[in-house]
């Protein structure tokens, strides 16, 4: 088996060979290990600096990457665009530079723009993992949505998923797509067609507009959450209507023929794309995909460290 | 290359029945001991410590397996990442005799990181550490052994290995000379 990286930077699934993939979940089989322990830190990452640039909100991944990095001993600065000089009009590049300057060996960022994080890796010297740009990519998402479909399901080859929800303005089912694919599952994505880009056939992804329908038909199903920020105009009538058509309640669950395994990336709007029942119930790997994000999370930090030269 | 046979596998069984005794001399009926692996190359010797120990004791002995990969002082010293092996320690060291086992003692880097992780368990009453092979006065760090199977003196450029009927076809110790590397 390969043991380094075919990438340099993590930026997108796209970039990533099947072997990488296999490489950071193994590596994250012994850090889960790591986390459950009494005492959670390695002291791997002791001579390597961390920025943390969230230049868009977010919680979980904000919090999953400082504690994988903590957990690695890393030391780490934050930075989040709310009340910084992005404000005062610095450039994104500037605004990098000049964290670098303070000796940070890989910086983690999320952004609004598609691209950025690969932009930013061709333009400065330190690694780059993408936390999430704009409609693009999030690639450590994809990472442990996988991961966690694998030890469930006991692996990811061959099974189908199905993404449901607002595929159009989704970074998360972009990667997902990518992602589940290299591994050799097959990929529907259901919801009202207008959220669905023109392009799904292209990728070589089943497209549906009846739930219940792409529920029969998979293995494992993702409910992403309407992102009501992207959306610059109204897709659908009300959220009322979209709870009705496309969210996943206990009656459509329990009247499938088998069953599936219920995932949500959060945050989770309660009632529309999923119920709460469905979301507690025994079917949802909900939360043990928050707990494997930090496991992935820390595989990835320590792959790309270990290329850092000295 | 192949310079000479250390152990045979005759000498090796006795060997490791005499670490067994030494081990009951001082830990009795290992109730508050457990017995710890290094991956990758400790587990070998722990697996047949364990299965004579069961045989003179007549009950079970507890056993884990640790991977030190993330507590090594060589990360990014190397060309490639350290990959790591897998860590089976499914009982509490809280207060426990811990004995340490590995196949070849030669810098103490290995047994440094070892310690380290270990601790990350809990807080054991003590630590022992056992190996099969004592490469004298080639240690960097101030680590000796308390059980040794055979201590034998080598030059830096010389490489011990253990080796296994299961994996390599024989149960032997060898000592080879640089050119096998090539």
């Amino acid at each position: 088996m390969m043991n380094n990286l075919s990438v340099d930077h993590l930026t997108g699934i796209k970039d990533l060979t099947a072997e990488d993939i296999e490489l950071i979940f193994k590596t994250a089989d012994s850090f889960k290990e790591v986390i459950n322990r009494p005492i959670k830190k390695v002291p791997s990452l002791r001579d390597i600096t961390i920025a943390n640039l969230f230049f868009e909100n977010s919680t979980r991944t904000k919090l999953s990457f400082e504690l994988a990095e903590k957990r690695l001993s890393a030391d780490i600065v934050n930075f989040s665009a709310s009340g910084s000089s992005v404000k005062k009009g610095e450039t994104l590049v500037d605004t990098v530079n000049n964290i670098l300057s303070m000796k940070v060996d890989l910086v983690v960022m999320r952004h609004p723009n598609p691209g950025a994080a690969t932009f930013l890796s061709k333009k400065i010297g330190a690694k780059v993992i993408n936390a999430g740009d704009g409609t693009h990519e999030h690639p450590t998402q994809a990472l442990l949505d996988s991961y966690s479909i694998r030890e469930k399901l006991g692996s990811v080859k061959g099974k189908k998923v199905v993404i449901v929800g607002d595929i159009l303005h989704s970074r998360v089912a972009l990667s997902n797509i990518y992602c589940l694919q290299k591994q050799g599952a097959e990929v529907m994505v259901c919801g009202p067609l207008n959220l669905i880009p023109k392009n799904m056939k292209d990728l070589g992804v089943k497209v549906s507009s009846n739930l219940k329908e792409a529920l029969e038909w998979c293995d494992v199903a993702n409910m992403l959450r309407i992102q009501l920020e992207r959306q610059d105009e109204t897709f659908f009538p009300s959220l009322r209507e979209y709870a009705m058509l496309f969210g996943l309640n206990k009656e459509i669950l329990d009247s499938l023929s088998k069953k599936i395994v219920v995932m949500h990336p959060g945050p989770i709007n309660r009632g529309v794309e999923i119920t709460s029942d469905v979301a507690d119930s025994e079917q949802s790997i909900i939360l043990q995909q928050v707990e494997n994000g930090v496991a992935i999370r820390m595989a990835v930090i320590y792959l790309l460290a270990s290329q850092i030269e000295r | 290359m192949e310079k000479q046979v250390i152990l045979n596998d005759k000498h090796l069984e006795l060997t490791l029945k005499r670490l067994c005794h030494e081990l009951i001399e001082t830990h009795n009926d290992f109730s508050e001991t457990v017995i710890i692996g290094l991956q990758p190359r400790g587990i070998h010797v722990v697996q047949r410590i364990k299965e004579q120990l069961q045989n003179i004791l007549k009950k079970e002995v507890t056993c884990g397996t640790l991977d030190i990969t993330f507590f090594r002082d060589d990360f990014r010293r190397r060309e490639t990442p350290l990959i790591p092996s897998v860590t089976n320690i499914d009982f509490s060291i809280e207060n426990k005799n811990i004995v340490l086992v590995d196949d070849v003692l030669f810098t103490g880097r290995t047994i440094r990181s070892g310690l380290d992780a270990l601790l990350s368990f809990g807080r054991p009453k003590g630590v022992e550490l056992l190996v099969l092979v004592d490469r004298r006065f080639r240690r960097d760090l101030p680590i000796e052994a308390n059980y040794v199977g055979k201590a034998v003196d080598t030059l830096l450029s010389e490489r011990v290995s253990v080796e296994w009927a299961e994996i390599e076809g024989q149960d032997k110790i060898v000592l080879y000379s640089k050119e096998n590397d090539e």
